[in-house]
């Protein structure tokens, strides 16, 4: 008699599929973008080996343009290194914000988790994370790697496209604004409370009117005071039914 | 620039971006974190991801850094559209295509 497969992996791949279905348009800003880095390196005078390298061991679009910017500006060595990491450094907001999702799972499974955390698997988890609170870690950690496959694994192939097709992208297509709207796309949807509205508000304001600091301060800046605002507006308001 | 800067920057900064990824994921684990703590993080999303794209918006980097009415208005129909029917492929698609109309009729 054939016996039941366990629900367990099941489910798991159900959750995967939820993930990927997330992901998936991100295609749209990862493709772009991608075949943007590949022939941006190119031109800058990185060999493949160089641009897979950065793609695969920076996987962070921002940083990786703006490294490869101050090396073609000949900048010190440590100027590019600070400059990429303080980048990224939004990303150690985005790690703590996923702790108390995906922190119970397993040591190795974290290790790899934290390898894919881009902004892109990140906007797209933390909403389902807060849609449907009632999952399990495990669920949440699935859901995860199922939004990294769509966004990730493009984001190489993209940018092996890009240097080998090596020439530039129509300016027509401004291909340059996909980033910016999928974002918008991705996070306009969580603007459901005044908290919400009030921190996007502040984000945006600050990082406007501070936009002249080096290292994406400005950036930091405006994250930390959107937050303030957020959640000092959630703990002083009555909710009135 | 020299093939031996580039490879110390793309490792540095590889190794370091990872470090950033991991710190608090990897630190805290599955330790409770203090309710005021969660109340902040929860807004690490709309805190940082509207602040992101924000100059990208208003400065376009294609158009030299001035602001662009093609630019402006996918931004806006993208931000209704995913704002008012919570749909993000709806609000790609027609922030790009507002892009795209504003752009051809904008002499």
């Amino acid at each position: 008699m054939n016996k039941q497969k366990p629900t367990e992996p099941t489910t798991k791949s159900h959750y995967y599929w939820q993930g990927f279905r997330a992901g998936a348009p991100f295609i749209l800003v990862v493709a772009p973008f991608g075949l943007l880095f590949g022939v941006v390196a190119t031109e800058a005078g990185m060999d493949i080996v160089q641009t897979m390298a950065m793609t695969v061991l920076v996987i962070a679009g921002a940083a990786q343009f703006a490294a490869v910017q101050l090396l073609v500006e000949n900048a010190p060595v440590y100027v590019a290194i600070l400059t990429g990491l303080a980048v990224n450094m939004r990303m150690a907001m985005y790690s703590a914000s996923m702790a108390p999702h995906i922190g119970s799972t397993a040591g190795w499974k974290r290790i790899i988790a934290a390898y894919f955390l881009v902004d892109q698997s990140y906007a797209a988890s933390i909403r389902q994370y807060e849609d449907v609170p009632e999952m399990k870690p495990s669920e949440k950690l699935a859901f995860f790697f199922g939004t990294i496959s769509p966004i990730c694994f493009p984001w190489y192939l993209f940018t092996y496209i890009g240097v080998k097709v090596g020439a530039a992208i129509p300016p027509e297509y401004a291909l340059d604004f996909a980033v910016p709207i999928t974002f918008i796309a991705l996070v306009a949807p969580s603007l459901r409370s005044l908290p919400h509205l009030a921190a996007a508000f502040v984000s945006v304001a600050v990082s406007l009117s501070l936009a002249w600091l080096p290292y994406n301060l400005w950036l930091m800046i405006a994250a930390v005071l959107a937050m303030m605002t957020g959640a000092y507006i959630e703990k002083h308001t009555v909710i009135t039914a | 620039m020299n093939d031996e800067s580039v490879w110390i920057v793309i490792i540095t900064l590889g190794i370091g971006t990872y470090l950033i990824r991991y710190s608090f994921l990897g630190i805290l684990g599955g330790r409770q974190l203090p309710e005021w703590l969660l109340r902040h993080l929860r807004y690490v999303p709309v805190a940082v991801l509207p602040g992101l794209i924000a100059p990208l918006v208003v400065w376009p980097t294609a158009t030299g850094g001035s602001p662009d009415p093609a630019r402006l208005a996918a931004a806006g129909v993208a931000l209704l559209i995913g704002a008012w029917f919570r749909s993000t492929l709806g609000a790609i698609f027609g922030g790009m295509a507002a892009l795209y109309l504003v752009q051809y009729y904008w002499i």
